[in-house]
């Protein structure tokens, strides 16, 4: 054959695949880069850590090696009262950070420059996604002012104010301390978003449900878990609509409890073995009592067992009442 | 029975080895994908269905499902019918068979480990592209790449002067498919967060869609078609605009999925007017198949591909319509997130695409077996239990959609909407279970194909020969 027609159709399939990846990929990403963290990601990234999905650091994603977040009410060195109250992200030794810090175009511009300068984020030592941090650190967040504009940065308090990570969790106690990044490590594996949405729709939501996200909402979060298909309200801001603690409680133990018509699964295989008291929860006769009540046989449900602190329930609940 | 030819010499292979291991393994794969979405749709219907364990959450079980239709039953359909019609269009064998055989076998092994793994809770969270990243390289190394050398190796050693339409649509889609994959799954790798990696996942799902399902599920049309009626493809110049207008228009509306956020608008309406584009290749594709068969209509009902594929196409007339208006922003508003789209993404790929796989399959079996098909009255009930079936389905979701899409508009209180659809879910469970029956049903009807069917003589094709059971 002298003339290789496929020679030049492979060219041409070459240049219009590329044509169209300069315009789908390559364009927006510039658009994408020029993001500033807002503070909502800031919060995001810091409660939850480096990886959500599949990692070295938690390759079966049981929620190990994650941060703590912590409302303080005194001040874990000086003991000295915090009016008002301080929220902490503790990463203790081996805790992976978030990926800003190692990649410092992920906050965007003046965000950056203060975490550096004012926050002194730089001085974590040896933290990589798979070993960690060595002495673990403290973060909180802090208002600063770059070039006129007020933005909101990180703050290393290990290094700014003493705050060492065990110091902080015995401040902060069990009470104030939220398992944000392992709740989100649930969502995931659970599979919570293939039902609840975390994208606020145009016009109908923004209206009902709270502000339209930003484009430096998300800086560093992954994996965004948006969701596309909405069998559940959206949760982006949930905890601002409902905060009791109760009710997700019920919620999740079955949905049914609080929501006759709900079509939620249950969640109760979260709750584990042993309930907060250390009993061991009999599963089979909650569902009898609960079934008695179903036929009316009954006046009231069974009592939802109080979770054990170190259930996955909690987590998720945590991390579901983080979404303001 | 297929493992002895593993480790022979690729001469002693013979030819269509690859297409049947790949034909049965694909089967297999859509009984337990319509299994799953059977199941799955149950607990939608009844959510105290089967409770108390993890790993039969919907949340653990929805993305298994998903994955094992794609992977598994759309994807080895793929690699089945290019394993035979490669080789006939280019009136040559298979570059290498053992290769295709042992494609197959990683195929299988891969895809089992990775679903189990997904079951079980690892994930990287990303829709469509659930697979943690290590089974994304098994995936495109292992199994995506192999494919593609050997369809392109074909092709360049093939005995004939020009290219097939198919040929073009198979070397082009399985390399660009490649691509995909690789540059979708590379906030894994490479840890990009934030939009970005929504973005990026998203426009891996859709191309997915664009650059591998529906172009291979047409392209495998413009072979069964004119071998079956033995009518000449209506216009090879349509077939080729097809081609083109798939690979530019196609692969660039991915971010009409992220409407609401906060993406560049420039990006969203350059999504739109490519995503209105894109009825240009499915008109010009659905015009040639139907223009084909001039003449030939009687055997859109005497035969039983047939019957399958010109389904197929005209089922493409709507998912088109859908899919080129539904990313507008005003439709898309109304839309977005509801059993609307559920029920356009089973449209294509339940409907259109399955359509013309199943024909190819049953087609391709029956040529590389040499046998004629075991039962004709059991492919019929297939045909009409997974057209019933998915009608229901499809129908069902369309209008749960629209009513999720008023409640969603109007404000109405969101239980409501759960509670009005209510009915519509126990359709769809009938719909998807009434599938999962008639390919069960199919998977045995092959079987006794391969063990009982009547011989075809050599030189003929089996549907050229009466029907007899």
């Amino acid at each position: 054959m002298a003339f290789k027609e496929y020679r030049l159709g492979a060219a041409m399939v070459g240049g219009a695949l590329g044509l169209s990846m300069t315009i789908t990929l390559f364009m927006p990403s510039f658009d994408l880069r020029s993001a500033v963290s807002t503070k909502m990601a800031l919060e995001k990234q810091l409660s939850a850590g480096f990886d959500i999905g599949f990692g070295y650091a938690d390759p079966l994603l049981l929620g190990i090696n994650r941060p703590i977040t912590v409302d303080l009410e005194t001040d874990p060195k000086t003991g000295a009262k915090l009016d008002p109250p301080i929220r902490a992200y503790v990463y203790k030794p081996g805790v992976p950070m978030p990926p800003n810090i190692r990649h410092p175009h992920d906050l965007g511009k003046g965000v950056y420059d203060l975490s550096e300068s004012q926050g002194q984020i730089t001085a974590v030592s040896g933290s990589n996604h798979t070993k960690g941090t060595q002495e673990g650190v403290v973060f909180t967040l802090a208002l600063g002012e770059f070039n006129g504009e007020e933005l909101t940065y990180i703050e290393n308090a290990s290094v700014t104010k003493g705050w060492t990570p065990d110091a902080t969790l015995a401040a902060a106690g069990d009470k104030n301390t939220h398992l944000i990044s392992k709740g989100k490590t649930e969502f995931v594996v659970q599979g919570c978003w293939w039902c609840h949405t975390l994208l606020p729709e145009q016009t109908q939501d923004w209206q009902a449900f709270g502000a339209p996200p930003y484009l430096g909402d998300f800086n560093g979060e992954n994996p965004t878990a948006f969701g596309s298909d909405r069998k559940a309200p959206d949760i982006l801001h949930v905890a601002s609509r409902n905060s009791s603690r109760e009710w997700m409680m019920m919620h999740f133990f079955n949905p049914r409890l609080v929501q006759v018509n709900s079509i939620m699964p249950r969640y109760d295989y979260l709750w584990g073995d042993k309930d907060a008291q250390g009993n061991t929860i009999d599963f089979d006769k909650w569902r009898a009592e609960y079934l008695e009540y179903s036929v009316g046989k009954r006046t009231y449900p069974p009592e939802v067992p109080d979770y054990a602190p170190n259930s996955e329930i909690r987590a998720l609940i945590d991390w579901v009442l983080s979404l303001k | 029975m297929l493992f002895k030819y593993l480790s022979a010499k690729n001469e002693d292979i013979p030819p269509g080895s690859a297409a049947i291991f790949f034909g049965f393994s694909a089967i297999f794969w859509f009984v337990v994908g319509t299994g799953l979405g059977s199941f799955n749709a149950a607990k939608l219907a009844f959510p105290d269905f089967v409770t108390g364990t993890e790993l039969f959450a919907f949340g653990h079980m929805r993305q298994v499902h998903v994955l094992a239709v794609i992977v598994g039953w759309i994807s080895m359909a793929f690699a089945m019918t290019m394993m035979y019609m490669t080789p006939a269009l280019g009136n040559t064998r298979m570059w290498s068979e053992k290769l295709g055989l042992w494609t197959a076998l990683l195929w299988n092994v891969g895809l089992s480990s990775a679903l189990i793994s997904l079951w079980i809770g690892i994930t990287s969270g990303r829709e469509y592209s659930d697979f943690a990243w290590p089974f994304d390289l098994v995936i495109l190394f292992g199994v995506i790449t192999p494919l593609c050398v050997n369809v392109i190796m074909t092709i360049a050693h093939r005995r004939t002067q020009g290219i097939y339409i198919t040929n073009w649509f198979f070397g082009a889609c399985t390399f660009m498919v490649g691509i995909v994959l690789l540059v979708g799954n590379s906030p894994e790798y490479f840890h990009l967060t934030g939009l970005s990696e929504a973005y990026l996942t998203w426009w891996n799902a859709h191309n997915l869609l664009g650059l591998w399902i529906t172009p291979v599920a047409a392209a495998i049309a413009y072979y069964t078609i004119p071998k079956l009626t033995g009518n000449p493809l209506y216009s090879h110049r349509i077939g080729h605009m097809h081609f083109w207008s798939i690979v530019v228009f196609y692969s660039t509306p991915a971010s009409h999925h992220l409407m609401s956020s906060p993406l560049p608008e420039w990006l969203k309406s350059f999504a739109s007017v490519e995503g209105v584009l894109i009825l240009i290749p499915a008109v010009a594709f659905v015009a040639n198949i139907l223009l084909t068969m001039k003449g030939k209509w009687s055997m859109f009902v005497e035969n039983m591909e047939v019957k399958f594929s010109i389904t197929g196409v005209f089922l493409a007339i709507p998912l088109n319509m859908q899919g080129g208006f539904q990313q507008t922003r005003s439709i898309n508003w109304f839309i977005h997130g509801t059993g609307w789209i559920v029920a356009h993404a089973h449209l294509a790929l339940l409907g259109m695409s399955t359509f013309l796989e199943i024909a190819a399959v049953y087609f391709g079996l029956q040529q590389m077996l040499k046998r004629k098909l075991y039962s004709l009255a059991l492919a019929n009930f297939h045909y009409w239990f997974v057209l019933i079936g998915f009608c229901t389905y499809w129908i069902s979701m369309t209008i749960a959609g629209l009513i999720q899409g008023a409640g969603k508009v109007y404000e109405v209180p969101y239980i409501d909407v759960v509670i009005a659809e209510h009915p519509y879910m126990i359709a769809r469970w009938i719909g998807g279970t009434m599938v999962f029956t008639g390919n069960l049903v199919w998977l045995y009807n092959m079987w006794m194909t391969a063990r009982v069917g009547t011989l075809v003589p050599d030189g003929r094709y089996a549907h050229e020969l009466a029907y007899e059971r």
